[in-house]
């Protein structure tokens, strides 16, 4: 067992302290280390996306992340974007009203990836919202809803 | 099992000093880093984190820009002047990775990124380049994606980057650091030719650090643009790719530079077939001409053969559009 290291972030609003292998991923310090499974690992090799976080408000595969290299950084997940009250964000009521989903696996890397672009600038023509979605890989194939999802987001916040 | 230990500095000084006895690896995205590690590539003993070094500074003078080596891909290709001066890195940038990945990308990282040869990555092949000495398994089982250039005997994996194929069309300076040194290159010497020094492809020691990417003001009035060919729409390594500058008045060209990518084993350019340019018209012909000569050495196999009608059919695709033709 390589020698652990400790480091002190910020997950969904939340001071943490976790003990950590020094190979280990953000991703795998988020579902090992603290329970929170809603982040996937899809191909675990920045292929697919199923893994994106928000790191310090921007997306990231967190599945290329050192978890070394996140002391002190804010981290949100998919966890973090539900309401304290359970209330669905805007973008996720899209996403059920537009069915973009099928097996729901991409879901979680779908919307953190999206609610950042909503933040970026999202552009107004589809092919430019599937440029900017295209580290999102969906193999149910739904995206065609995924992108009339967000785009409906985005021309309400236009 | 191994283990590593990781330094975490707050400045360019602590940075160079925890580098400087040679074991140590700098990490600043750490994207590809992570990925080979998981892949079951060896351990550095040391890991340097740069991320907090403050080197993320774009700074503009009449004559050049420069931009510090953790500048994120995303901002690079997002600053307005970048966007207007010099397109071609925009576009590049932009043509490259995904989102998630240009925001944690550096352009440190960019021009010090490795090969994705499938024999690289996995540990189950030999690889000269992963293992010196072990031989190459491309040479027995040549991949549609190796390269045409640049190749050698111990290697023809192809050079990944996208933004480097840009900043070589526009003379980019590479500045590097060490504990007690600092000096700068042309990006064109700055990557070595498979085999050469061992596992080495550039020309940064063990323990010095890009410390920033200057590139000088093109004249106004010159126009640059990146076309990228590849399997798929988006998200995907090119093929082929071309980074061309260009400066074309009265149907003369007056200035021009092209960059290859997705072709050679880096990124690739050649000066004596530009000057076979200078002074003339473009036309299919003299285009043409100018294809033979920068692709006059490549080493085509089966496997790769489609890459030399790609390269040449993106040149003259690029070349006409800049020129408005």
């Amino acid at each position: 067992m390589a020698d652990a290291l400790t480091i002190g972030l910020t997950v969904n609003g939340r001071g943490v302290e976790v003990e950590i292998d020094p190979r280990r991923s953000l991703l795998d310090l988020l579902r090992e280390n603290l329970g929170l499974t809603g982040t996937k690992k899809g191909c675990d090799h920045g292929q697919c996306g199923a893994c994106t976080v928000h790191v310090d408000g921007e997306r990231r595969l967190s599945c290329l992340q050192f978890a070394a290299q996140m002391g002190g950084r804010s981290v949100t997940t998919i966890e973090g974007v539900t309401g304290d009250n359970g209330e669905l964000h805007p973008l996720q009521k899209a996403f059920v009203q537009h069915d973009a989903l099928q097996c729901g696996f991409c879901t979680p890397g779908q919307i953190m990836s999206a609610l950042a672009l909503l933040k970026e600038g999202c552009p107004t023509d589809a092919a430019g919202v599937r440029e900017l979605m295209s580290g999102n890989i969906c193999r149910c194939g739904a995206y065609e809803n995924i992108v009339k999802a967000v785009q409906e987001v985005a021309d309400g916040l236009r | 099992m191994a283990s590593v230990e990781w330094v975490r500095p707050e400045s360019v000084e602590t940075a160079l000093a925890a580098l400087a006895d040679r074991v140590g690896q700098a990490v600043a995205g750490g994207t590809t880093l992570l990925d080979l590690l998981k892949m079951g590539h060896r351990l550095p003993e040391r890991f340097v984190d740069i991320s907090r070094l403050p080197l993320d500074q774009i700074v503009e003078t009449p004559g050049s820009f420069t931009v510090g080596a953790l500048v994120s891909n995303t901002a690079l290709a997002n600053h307005a002047v970048v966007r207007t001066a010099f397109p071609v890195i925009s576009e590049a940038i932009l043509s490259g990775a995904s989102q998630q990945i240009r925001n944690a990308a550096t352009i440190g990282g960019n021009i010090m990124q490795v090969v994705r040869c499938p024999y690289f990555r996995s540990t189950d092949w030999p690889c000269n380049l992963r293992s010196p000495g072990s031989g190459c398994e491309a040479m027995r089982a040549p991949l549609h994606s190796h390269a045409i250039l640049g190749t050698t005997a111990d290697c023809i994996a192809v050079h990944p980057s996208d933004m480097a194929v840009a900043l070589l069309a526009l003379d980019a300076i590479v500045h590097m650091r060490t504990a007690v040194a600092a000096w700068m290159i042309p990006l064109s010497e700055f990557y070595l030719e498979p085999g050469r020094g061992g596992e080495a492809r550039t020309a940064l020691p063990r323990d010095a650090l890009v410390t920033a990417i200057e590139i000088p003001r093109p004249v106004s009035a010159i126009r640059s643009g990146y076309l990228k060919l590849r399997g798929r729409a988006s998200y995907e390594f090119a093929t082929a790719s071309v980074a061309a500058v260009l400066l074309y008045r009265n149907e003369r060209v007056e200035a021009i530079s092209v960059g290859l990518g997705g072709v050679a084993t880096r990124p690739w350019r050649r000066q004596d077939a530009e000057r076979l340019l200078v002074g003339r018209k473009l036309d299919e012909g003299s285009i043409d001409r100018f294809c033979d000569a920068l692709l006059d050495d490549a080493d085509v196999r089966p496997e790769t053969g489609h890459k030399l009608a790609l390269a040449r059919g993106a040149v003259h695709r690029i070349l006409r559009s800049l020129a408005a033709l």
